[in-house]
């Protein structure tokens, strides 16, 4: 495993009550760039994204072996703050969870997690949390208005601006476009692309399509297994292995 | 850490109930049990006469009332239960369902006093009229507990009826059945245990009524012989003497509350237990 | 063919037998209603609830029966929303079904179904005479409060389930720790539901006799401390019926004692409606 990578995950195999949902995952994710989990469906990529920022320890009757290290650090060490863990990795979930609350309360709810209220600082995070997310100027007149009023593609901006309010290391998202128009789509990608300049971003796309677009490198999941990983040129043009020709070519998905 | 703190306080917090049993049935017992020591169990229970001046004790008439009155607030209330149950989920369309689901709630809402207050001012004297007898009797408190214990076998009864699967009715009209050939041979027997927990717990709650009791059963400590006697229950015995007994008298009344609280205890968790078991 | 028509007659009887039953309970109620509030109403002026009762309740008004009531909900709600809220956060938030929270619902199962005549009997023994609060509204009020529990315990449980687990999941992949989710997410969400809780506890509260008359007393002079004796409504109500001091009183007394009540539980059924129109 390469030094001066972010995310190390080794020999990582992971059990939801007795079925196992990964099994045996060795991956390197590198700073600052954008990797592409993806596969066909209930092959563990939504596993492993919420096993990195243990989101896995809500769930009862999970058990894994094996570990996964930020930065270094074995993140399933008890002496590990869950929540600041949880602050470093920010997820952006695949249906838009916008909190009952206005757009401002909903980015300022992390800081405010970590006693940020002070008005004039905590108006600047979400401003900035806002514009990243190319969600301001849309937005900023109705700041204090109810955010499930936002359409679905706003909402989904919202729930990134919400992640990036506490200035994470990493930002997963999972299948982020998922119910959005194509235009929403596009505009969420070029975000990401944009976004790469300061986070390393894990993307689990819509299709493989997207995945293409937006990837630096990828990982083929399938039924649990980490089938190759490589240079998204690589995997989606001269696969290595059998399955994954078959999936990026479309013999099955 | 203060996440470790808090989690222990509400533990604490949801201990509380089991805590506030735990004193009840402690200081119940600590206060009843010496009499029943002192003048034997079998005194206490089986005792027909009940002269606290004369340190006597029995309260077998009390438990016989109880039963009596209980006997025919079920022998009321669980036709007429079920009649409405079945009326609400089945013989009507969902939307006046839903203006009959508040009534019976305000039905269960309405205080004893006054259920008791309208069996005082319109039962009584209709009975002593038209069947005789003083008028506050058995029959006046029956009529009255059936009706008050309506709420409770409605409500519980209808949850059974509403959770069977729609597959059973749907399977039962298919073959053949009419309406009521479904409710009555298939719908009720298959929500057979909820509708019995219920019962049972209409008749804990009838068990445990006290002030509309006291307002018509009349105050005749003996044993009943007829639905139109006058009587005391286990409630009301508590109930109207509690405010100048002292001594042994206090004591023995405390202790006419463990018997209480043993019957009702019993059957509240006989209708948990079938409860339960019907959820799985 | 004759088989079929004894069928059909068969549903025709049964159903005609159940519409009898159901209107006949509708009717009852009213009926019931009806009778109190006709005689009570014209009793209603604003004399009657500003005087206080004069001569054990013969003439003046209610005055000091709704501040007793009012005293004693309030201590009640002040101790009993806490203490159930926070054991229904504990059993929805801090646990899964374990040998904890299987007993705590088997506590607060039980609770429930404790007749109020026990409590009475416990609030006397434990707050007026061991922990030497006597007649008061302390006493009334804390009896009170562990007669709510259960309800408070069981409608914040089905609200603070009815939080979207999704909401719990954005909370804590910000960073949130357990009580920060709850605190700013789930109990924010379930307050409605909460509050109905509380407001059908109040209802029930008012209506409450028994166990009122053995802890709170029944004096009819204001309160001037929390440690003072009083009469609640339902108390005055229930001793202007039985002793037979007035009927104008008593009627008048129960009209307002029915009014309350049905406003509550009518704010009640309109959240509960509004609060589920609101989550679909």
């Amino acid at each position: 495993m390469s030094q001066g990578s972010k995310i190390v995950i080794k020999d990582f195999t992971f059990y939801y009550d007795s079925s196992q949902a990964l099994r045996n995952i060795n991956l390197a994710i590198r700073p600052k760039e954008i990797f592409t989990i993806f596969g066909p469906a209930r092959s563990g990529k939504t596993t492993i994204l919420k096993s990195l920022n243990r989101l896995t320890d809500l769930t009862l009757g999970t058990r894994h072996t094996g570990a996964i290290f930020l930065d270094g650090i074995d993140i399933y060490d008890p002496k590990v703050d869950l929540t600041q863990l949880r602050r470093r990795i920010g997820m952006v979930f695949d249906l838009p969870t916008a909190l009952p609350m206005s757009i401002f309360d909903n980015v300022a709810y992390g800081p405010r997690l970590i006693k940020i209220v002070q008005g004039k600082r905590l108006a600047e995070i979400v401003e900035k949390a806002l514009r990243s997310a190319v969600l301001w100027e849309e937005v900023k007149d109705r700041l204090h208005t109810s955010a499930l009023r936002l359409s679905g593609g706003q909402q989904q901006r919202l729930c990134l601006a919400r992640t990036l309010a506490l200035e994470p290391e990493v930002l997963m998202l999972d299948e982020p476009c998922s119910g959005l128009d194509p235009i929403s789509t596009a505009s969420i990608e070029e975000t990401l692309v944009q976004l790469k300049k300061d986070y390393t971003i894990i993307l689990v796309p819509h299709n493989i399509q997207q995945a293409s677009r937006v990837a630096d490198r990828a990982g083929f999941f399938l039924n649990g297994d980490l089938v190759e990983e490589g240079t998204v040129y690589q995997i989606f043009t001269k696969p290595l292995d059998k399955r994954t020709e078959d999936y990026v070519t479309g013999r099955f998905g | 850490m203060k996440e470790k703190i808090i989690e222990k306080i509400l533990l604490l917090i949801a201990l509380s109930s089991i805590l506030i049993l735990a004193l009840i049935t402690f200081f119940i017992f600590e206060e009843g049990l010496p009499l029943i020591m002192k003048i034997g169990p079998k005194a206490f229970l089986l005792g027909e006469k009940w002269i606290p001046s004369k340190g006597l004790f029995g309260i077998f008439p009390m438990i016989a009332s109880s039963f009596w009155v209980t006997f025919g607030a079920l022998l009321f209330g669980i036709p007429l239960g079920l009649a409405c149950t079945i009326f609400i989920s089945e013989l009507i369309p969902p939307s006046i369902g839903t203006l009959f689901r508040p009534a019976i709630q305000l039905l269960a809402a309405i205080p004893s006093v006054i259920y008791g207050f309208w069996g005082l001012i319109v039962l009584v004297p209709l009975i002593r009229n038209y069947f005789g007898g003083p008028g506050l009797s058995i029959l006046a408190g029956s009529l009255v507990l059936g009706f008050m214990i309506l709420p409770t076998i409605i409500t519980i009864s209808e949850d059974s009826l509403k959770a069977l699967p729609p597959s059973y009715k749907a399977g039962a009209l298919a073959l053949g059945a009419t309406h009521w050939q479904t409710i009555w041979r298939v719908l009720i027997p298959a929500a057979r245990s909820g509708i019995v927990a219920s019962i049972i717990l209409g008749m804990g709650r009838a068990i445990g009524e006290t002030m509309a009791m006291i307002m018509i059963l009349g105050n005749a400590v003996k044993m009943p012989s007829s639905f139109l006697d006058s009587a005391r229950t286990l409630t009301t015995n508590i109930g109207i003497e509690m405010g100048y007994a002292s001594g042994d008298h206090r004591q023995a009344l405390f202790a006419t509350g463990i018997i209480l609280f043993f019957i009702i205890m019993a059957l509240n968790t006989l209708a948990i237990f079938l409860s339960r078991r019907r959820v799985h | 063919m004759i088989i079929n028509r004894t069928r059909y007659l068969t549903q025709g009887i049964a159903k005609i037998l159940i519409w009898m039953g159901a209107l006949s309970t509708i009717a009852v109620m009213i009926l019931i209603l009806f009778q109190i509030l006709k005689e009570g109403l014209p009793v209603l002026t604003l004399r009657f609830f500003l005087e206080s009762p004069k001569s054990m309740g013969r003439e003046g008004g209610i005055f000091s029966t709704l501040i007793g009531t009012a005293a004693l909900t309030v201590v009640a709600i002040l101790v009993g929303a806490p203490f159930g809220v926070g054991t229904a956060v504990f059993l929805r938030e801090y646990t899964q079904e374990s040998k904890i929270s299987r007993v705590i619902r088997f506590g607060t199962d039980c609770l429930a179904g404790v007749p109020s005549i026990i409590f009475g009997l416990f609030g006397f023994v434990f707050f007026v005479i061991k922990l030497n609060m006597g007649w008061s509204i302390l006493s009334g009020g804390l009896t009170l409060s562990a007669m709510i529990l259960p309800t408070v315990i069981s409608t914040a449980e089905e609200s603070i389930k009815a939080v979207p687990n999704s909401y719990r999941e954005v909370s804590y992949s910000l960073g949130g720790t357990r009580w920060q989710t709850v605190t700013r997410v789930v109990l924010p969400n379930a307050l409605p539901g909460i509050f109905t809780g509380i407001l059908l506890s109040i209802g029930r509260s008012i209506g409450e006799t028994a166990a009122v008359i053995l802890t709170a007393g029944s004096s009819l002079v204001m309160p001037t401390s929390l440690f003072s004796p009083i009469r609640t409504m339902s108390v005055h109500f229930y001793i202007l019926a039985r002793e037979g001091i007035s009927m104008e009183m008593a009627y008048g007394t129960g009209a307002a004692l029915i009014l309350l009540v049905l406003m509550i539980n009518m704010v009640a059924q309109w959240l509960i409606n509004r609060y589920i129109r609101h989550r679909t």
